[in-house]
């Protein structure tokens, strides 16, 4: 297991450098100037020079191992020496926006938590609806409870989160007036009435996105959990005079775990994708809406770092997907 | 083994009408509630946007400052003084453009976008799953390429395609045409790798079938294998992805729109309607609400199509 997992760590760098030089290329192709927002009186040997001092004026094949570098050696140096107070990085150029002139690690560290927190509980809360809900559904196959459970499901599936956060703010924002449409970030929860404030304004943002992540999880549990009720093993369990409680939630259910659990790591690209449009709809100023921005102002750093991250973040689940799968299987062997 | 002097011919009871199998596809598929009801809703919805603007013939584009913000014509249902027109059964918007024929206009687009990146990827998928499965030295490379794909973030790279081959394309095949096939390509070519790995699976097991091995034995080359005796037994798992990238294709263009980052807003299609809407939406919802439901409805009907597909084509559940 540990080899494996080894091997797979070996894999996944080649898999992340082309990654990384796919995204590079796409952005270098870009027609968008970076320098197009600047005034016209600006004579052309001046933004000329402005370019270089951007790092424009060098090849790609230079500036691709230089963007590596920084990406990979630099910002950790940074990292560490703000964590310890120790001096590695010693003064090295970071990787600089375009936008704002600022350390682009600086501004996607702002921006995380509020993504973070929106993402991490709509998919707790996704994951936590959908297990009771494929659960039963298996149990009472064909009941109203699994008609209703699978049309549901597909609602998810097919309401877009640009329709149901909308549907959701006409709703309760402007027919209802319970919650709040915008997500106000500056909001610091000091007491009880601003961590009031903080959960009425997430319950919007969480629930779009948790239908999506309920819609999948409950689909596979569901599967999951009839493909091990019907097995020999079920059977003995209830002849040797089990409850069904224990026959289900003891035997049944941590059996059918093991496929959901990697369902579950690999969701997690997914939700940030779609937190892209959700940031968007709620103007949460996360990283979704921090990528947008820098899209349309051609901020070539910010859109290259951000990709890039979401791509480390497919790769590291994809392997914590599998790892976990040999781990909680026994009959699973990679060797 | 003793075999038992069997008569020459086998004496087959012959049915009064041999059926063609997709007969008993239909049959049924037409016991899957859920899958007729959105067929039906499939078959209204490509009916309305396509011979609807030969009925409704007011231009989707056409400014009537005089009617504008005009409500739909339920509103009189809760406020008897509300300004509805049977001119305008959707309403209008705030230039005076007919919703109803924005929402048809939008919807032929996004259904073409639809249908069009569908066959795109379908098309990429199985080539790519068809000569994996069946030349094993082309596997590995294949392979290797849909994993490295499959890690790719999409959904960002599709929006760094659009901003920057918008232009150039615009340029060279005219404002419409340009976005068209951006996005129908730009769609198609992320979204062919579920299709890819299916039919790779099931090409590598059906190559060791028995009926293959016959088809090599008397001589047929592998062009004629993979097309006479491969494909169409790989035919349903096809459709059944074909159906679901039908709805990832519609909910794809319409994310793009709602971004800003699809059709520029002359030409409207169902996302972008959305999109253009949001402002205002505290005022008048409906405008909201009508594309949203379109886009909403128009992919549970073809999820459910898939659904039924599904158990249509398997012939062990065929038949019970």
């Amino acid at each position: 297991m540990l080899i494996y997992t080894f091997r797979r760590l070996l894999i996944s760098i080649p898999t992340l450098l082309f990654i990384a030089f796919v995204i590079f290329m796409l952005l270098e192709l870009a027609p968008g100037d970076p320098m197009a927002q600047m005034p016209l009186t600006i004579p052309p040997e001046v933004k000329e020079k402005m370019r270089i001092a951007l790092g424009l004026g060098e090849p790609w094949y230079v500036r691709f191992p230089l963007w590596l570098k920084q990406f990979f050696i630099v910002e950790p140096q940074y990292w560490i020496d703000s964590t310890f107070g120790t001096n590695f990085a010693d003064g090295k150029q970071r990787i600089i926006s375009f936008q704002s002139r600022s350390p682009v690690f600086d501004t996607i560290a702002q921006r995380l938590p509020q993504t973070l927190w929106v993402v991490g509980m709509s998919y707790v809360v996704g994951v936590l609806i959908a297990l009771p809900i494929g659960i039963i559904s298996a149990y009472r196959q064909y009941s109203v409870f699994d008609q209703a459970g699978t049309f549901v499901s597909m609602i998810g599936f097919s309401v877009p989160p640009f329709f149901s956060g909308v549907l959701l703010i006409v709703i309760f924002s402007v027919q209802l007036g319970w919650l709040p449409s915008i997500y106000d970030t500056t909001l610091v929860v000091r007491d009880w009435a601003t961590f009031k404030q903080q959960m009425l304004q997430m319950v919007m943002p969480v629930m779009v996105l948790a239908l999506q992540t309920t819609a999948t999880v409950s689909r596979y549990m569901r599967a999951s959990m009839l493909d091990n009720l019907s097995q020999d093993y079920v059977r003995t369990a209830r002849a040797k005079g089990m409850t069904e409680s224990v026959v289900v939630l003891k035997h049944v259910l941590r059996n059918s775990m093991i496929p959901v659990v990697t369902v579950i790591a690999l969701g997690i690209p997914a939700i940030f994708g779609g937190a892209i449009i959700t940031e968007q709809i709620f103007k949460v100023n996360g990283l979704g809406q921090l990528l947008i921005l820098a899209l349309q102002g051609s901020d070539i750093p910010m859109v290259m770092t951000i990709t890039f991250l979401l791509a480390v973040l497919i790769v590291v689940m994809n392997l914590i997907a599998d790892v976990l799968y040999g781990i909680l299987d026994p009959r699973i062997r990679y060797d | 083994m003793t075999d038992l002097p069997q008569p020459a011919v086998a004496v087959v009871p012959v049915p009064a009408k041999v059926r063609n199998q997709w007969w008993d596809v239909w049959a049924q598929f037409r016991s899957h509630k859920g899958a007729v009801f959105g067929l039906g809703f499939l078959i209204f919805i490509t009916l309305f946007v396509t011979i609807g603007p030969w009925l409704w013939t007011v231009e989707p584009g056409k400014l009537d400052i005089r009617n504008k913000d005009v409500r739909p014509i339920y509103q009189v249902l809760f406020d008897s003084n509300a300004n509805v027109s049977w001119n305008h059964p959707m309403g209008t918007d705030n230039l005076g453009r007919d919703i109803m024929a924005n929402i048809m206009q939008g919807g032929r687009i996004s259904l073409a976008v639809g249908w069009t990146a569908m066959v795109l990827a379908v098309f990429i998928g199985t080539l790519v799953g068809v000569l994996a499965g069946y030349f094993r030295k082309a596997d590995g490379l294949l392979m290797r390429f849909t994993d490295l794909v499959l890690a790719l973030p999409l959904l960002p790279l599709l929006l760094v395609m659009m901003l920057l081959f918008r232009d150039p394309l615009r340029a060279s095949f005219g404002p419409e045409n340009g976005i068209f096939i951006l996005i129908v390509v730009g769609i198609g070519i992320t979204s062919w790798m579920q299709t890819a790995r299916i039919v790779r699976g099931d090409v590598m097991a059906l190559k060791e079938r028995e009926f293959v091995l016959a088809a090599r034995s008397i001589g047929t080359p592998s062009r004629r294998i993979i097309t006479r005796h491969l494909l169409p037994n790989v035919l349903s798992p096809i459709m059944v992805s074909a159906t679901l990238g039908l709805a990832t294709a519609i909910i794809t263009e319409s994310a793009l729109s709602f971004l800003g980052l699809g059709f520029p807003s002359d030409f409207p299609t169902w996302g972008k309607i959305l999109f253009d809407s949001v402002d205002r939406m505290t005022a008048f919802p409906e405008r909201v609400i009508w594309p949203g439901l379109a886009i909403s409805l128009t992919v549970l009907a073809v999820n459910y199509i898939g659904d039924g597909l599904r158990d249509a084509l398997d012939p062990k559940i065929r038949g019970l």
